[in-house]
């Protein structure tokens, strides 16, 4: 097999797969420490999904109104509805200050207060006083605030002469006796494949939406990395939970940022009602995600959606200032209008919850290194192999992530994923080299695809897919469709073998990357479908209408998902429920409400 | 007299058709650029009937209409489908523009779509943005200060000096206007283009940037700038209605003040 293709072998201290705004924070904190570094990327770095985020960076500046990373530390910890790992979010929530000061020196054009401060707005599930006050805890650049701050981490690695691989596709990890070794790459431009050494791969390679019929993500949104660890016969962790935004423009799936809501926008429904206020009492229309999607969905079912088919609710913006609306919101004006049609300071905006972020994905440690259950140990590292970004699970946001917590994620843990490698990897270091066949498996799986002459389109496998995993998977979940969700994508993942491919050059074959990573995709819904049918339990973003209540008796662990023999094998790890320092005390579970 | 020829493979021919099913009412036709590279052939442009009552209102939904349904082969950018990520400029009936966010109800009669303009073609629709990236990290694209930043603080910024970036960090790079462009066009080598004196002139005018001099410097060139001639396309085909052509006149009234000082 190595012989039909000519591979290019690179040897790096570390390559970062991804260059969003966890790889690209990354890659250049490599850099800055001397070490030999290679990001690759399927995409030009600034068109990676990071660019997509609206709302903005949390961290407790108090530039806007009083606040202590220890509050922002109770608000992550309810809003992961006690699953996330509490050492992590004491990490991130602490590291948070630092981290948004360095991205202002590092040029991201921020807001401003008359002060000259960063500006701040609300947003949902974030409080003061451990849940007693409103915070203004997220950073924004007006409602582009991924979009400034992703453009400004590739300038920062353009500072720093970062070496980047773009438009390659990695195809699989390198992996021997448990060290994950490098990547097998494939350049777009020429058709060319590429084999990276490496001392350590970070995989940055983001969610996967595209799971989904109706979600924000990219086309881009494939979780490449996530199913690179299935294929390695590791596991991911807490693939259950899946984020559904509850403003996604009706019909194409388009971001509206819970900013809208922080600013002071509202939900109605069919009878004008503002019904958030029977929901959340206290939070309203700023309660966490999972919260407010629920709500919408209940109000629907119940026969009190808006528009022709009754299906959706209203977001409110129309009394607001159109001057603030130029001003704060002017990215999500000019989307409604040509998503919608809608002229936001004159009517609402027709929204439905919409598929929009993974809380799961690969399991690591709060210095982003993968880790596994391995002979009794939860915590065992994989040499070799980090995460960080969405396709991670640190796991910082447990069972549902808090709006403006991801853009802080991806850079504390992008930092953090350098800091690491500059303690475990020496500049340089000669790499072994790699045993004979190191690559078959990964070259075997391209070539399969590569040549696949069956009658299916990829574009029918993938619709059939989605439609699967949104109509079994969705906001609301019950054995009985879980149940049926499992044999129909187990169905679907099968037919895959049936696909044709049209194209067969190795230039820019869109065909076989569209069919690359639908097996990606196929994998991440198999896992996603086993683990929601597992957890007999509500909790964040995970509601099972036959099992309403959390149940921390039985399930206050995180699931861990393995692929063998085409089935779903599941075990657990421990939730960590202790901090890192003793300056923060641990949190301990109670009713969450809003 | 002095005859002029094109290269004999920069005749674009006609390719293939494939019309709409029967019984189809609303019927879009969609004339699409196509290249493979692995072939000796020339370009061509193949030819489709879409039903716009199966379709989405987008010529990006167009587009994937045909790669999903009709012809996996086509090739082309695309990813946020929003008009954030920049991906998908095209050429779309002698425009440039992000499909993503083009409704085909703009367009009267047939949606004709070719690759950016004055661009290599790696293959079909996806043309090849190396030098244009290029010339993004020539003007050095980041902060640059003699003052340390404040330890515990961010570096503080005026409301109305922040506003001074309003219209300029936005930009997507999606190289719609500079290919747009008839002085790029000719002079792309060595004339930056709208798109990166856009960005030129974002870090000129950020207030917390202390390498303005530095940065007028590089750019006091007959090239680099003064190929520009306002001839304005730039600003009219700007997806995200941002105006290039104004910040290259501010870097040029910069220039001059400079000078007369």
């Amino acid at each position: 097999m190595k012989d039909k293709y000519k591979i290019i072998e690179h040897e790096y201290d570390v390559v970062v797969v991804g260059a969003g705004g966890a790889g690209l924070r990354a890659t250049f904190g490599m850099a800055e420490k001397g070490l030999k570094t290679a990001c690759i990327s399927k995409v030009f770095p600034t068109r990676s999904h990071t660019v997509a985020a609206q709302g903005g960076i949390s961290a407790a500046l108090g530039n806007n109104g009083e606040d202590d990373w220890r509050w922002h530390m109770y608000d992550t910890v309810k809003g992961s509805d006690w699953l996330g790992d509490q050492d992590a979010i004491e990490y991130m929530c602490r590291e948070a200050i630092p981290a948004v000061l360095e991205l202002e020196h590092y040029g991201v054009p921020f807001s401003r207060n008359p002060d000259g401060k960063i500006y701040q707005r609300a947003f949902g599930g974030m409080t003061t006083h451990f849940g007693e006050g409103t915070a203004q805890r997220t950073c924004a650049a007006a409602d582009v605030t991924g979009h400034a701050i992703l453009h400004t981490l590739y300038q920062q690695a353009l500072k720093h002469e970062a070496e980047f691989f773009i438009e390659y596709v990695v195809l699989d990890l390198i992996m021997e006796e448990g060290v994950c070794r490098g990547v097998l790459a494939w350049c777009l431009d020429d058709g060319s494949l590429h084999a990276f050494k490496a001392h350590t791969v970070v995989l940055a390679t983001g969610g996967y939406g595209r799971c989904y019929f109706s979600s924000t993500s990219a086309h881009t949104v494939t979780g490449d990395g996530s199913a690179m660890v299935l294929r390695a016969g590791l596991p991911l962790q807490d693939m259950e939970f899946i984020q559904f935004h509850p403003t996604g423009i009706y019909g194409v799936g388009c971001l509206i940022t819970e900013g809208v809501r922080g600013e002071g926008g509202y939900l109605t429904n069919s009878e004008g009602e503002r019904f958030m206020e029977r929901y959340a009492p206290h939070a309203k229309d700023l309660a966490s995600r999972d919260v407010v999607s629920r709500a919408i969905t209940m109000e629907v079912n119940a026969g009190r959606g808006v528009g022709d088919n009754k299906d959706c609710a209203f977001l409110h913006i129309e009394h607001l200032d159109p001057e603030l609306i130029h001003e704060r919101l002017p990215g999500i004006s000019e989307t409604a209008r040509v998503f919608a049609g809608v002229d936001v300071t004159k009517e609402p905006i027709p929204i439905i919850p919409t598929v929009h972020y993974n809380m799961g994905g690969i399991p690591t440690n709060y210095k982003a290194e993968v880790v596994t259950l391995k002979d009794g140990n939860p915590d065992a590292v994989i040499p070799g192999l980090m995460a960080i970004g969405e396709g991670a699970c640190v796991s910082v946001h447990g069972a549902n992530r808090l709006g403006s917590n991801s853009l802080l994620d991806i850079v504390v843990f992008g930092r953090a994923a350098a800091i690491r490698c500059a303690e475990l990897i020496k500049p340089g270091t000669a790499h072994k080299p790699l045993a004979e066949g190191a690559y078959d498996a990964a070259l075997a799986r391209f070539e399969k695809i590569r040549n696949a002459e069956g009658s299916l389109k990829v574009s029918e496998v993938r619709l059939n897919m989605q439609h699967t995993m949104q109509n079994h998977a969705a906001v609301f979940r019950t054995a009985d469709i879980l149940a049926k969700g499992e044999k129909e994508i187990a169905k679907v993942r099968d037919s895959f073998t049936g696909i044709k491919i049209s194209d067969r050059s190795l230039i820019w074959n869109t065909d076989l990357v569209e069919a690359l990573e639908l097996d990606n995709l196929l994998d991440l819904s198999l896992v996603t479908m086993g683990a929601a049918a597992n957890r007999t339990e509500s909790r964040g973003g995970h509601a099972r209408d036959d099992f309403p209540e959390r149940d921390d008796k039985q399930w206050l662990k995180h699931s861990l998902l393995w692929i063998e023999n085409n089935k779903v094998k599941i075990d657990y790890r421990p939730v960590h429920m202790y901090t890192l320092t003793d300056d923060v005390e641990m949190i301990p579970p109670k009713k969450r409400v809003y | 007299m002095v005859e002029f020829t094109l290269p004999k493979n920069s005749k674009v021919q006609k390719g293939k058709h494939f019309p709409a099913a029967k019984g189809v009412t609303r019927i879009k036709r969609v004339e699409v650029y196509r290249w493979d590279p692995d072939t000796d052939e020339n370009p061509r442009i193949d030819s489709y009937e879409i039903d716009l009552d199966q379709c989405g209102a987008k010529v990006l939904d167009l587009i994937i209409k045909i790669k999903d349904e009709i012809d996996s082969t086509l090739t082309f950018r695309r990813s946020c489908r929003e008009g954030v990520c920049g991906s998908c400029s095209m050429n779309v009936n002698g425009k440039n523009t992000l499909v993503c966010i083009k409704p085909i109800s703009d367009i009267k009669g047939t949606v004709k779509i070719f690759p950016l303009p004055h661009m290599d073609v790696v293959k079909d629709l996806v043309a090849d943005m190396t030098h244009f990236y290029a010339q993004y990290s020539s003007i050095k694209p980041w902060i640059k200060t003699q003052t340390p930043a404040p330890a515990d603080s961010e570096r503080l910024q005026g409301v109305e000096e922040r506003k001074q970036l309003d219209g300029l960090y936005e930009c997507v790079l999606c190289a719609c206007c500079s290919t747009s462009c008839p002085s790029y066009w000719w002079n792309s080598e060595r004339y930056l283009g709208p798109a990166v004196l856009l960005q030129a002139y974002r870090w000129i005018n950020d207030s917390r940037d202390e390498n303005t001099g530095e940065r007028l410097d590089e750019l006091e060139d007959p090239f680099k700038l003064y190929r520009c001639h306002t001839i304005m396309n730039c600003t009219d085909t700007c997806p995200k209605g941002l105006n290039p052509a104004k910040a290259i006149a501010e870097i040029k009234k910069m220039l001059l003040v400079r000078q007369e000082g």
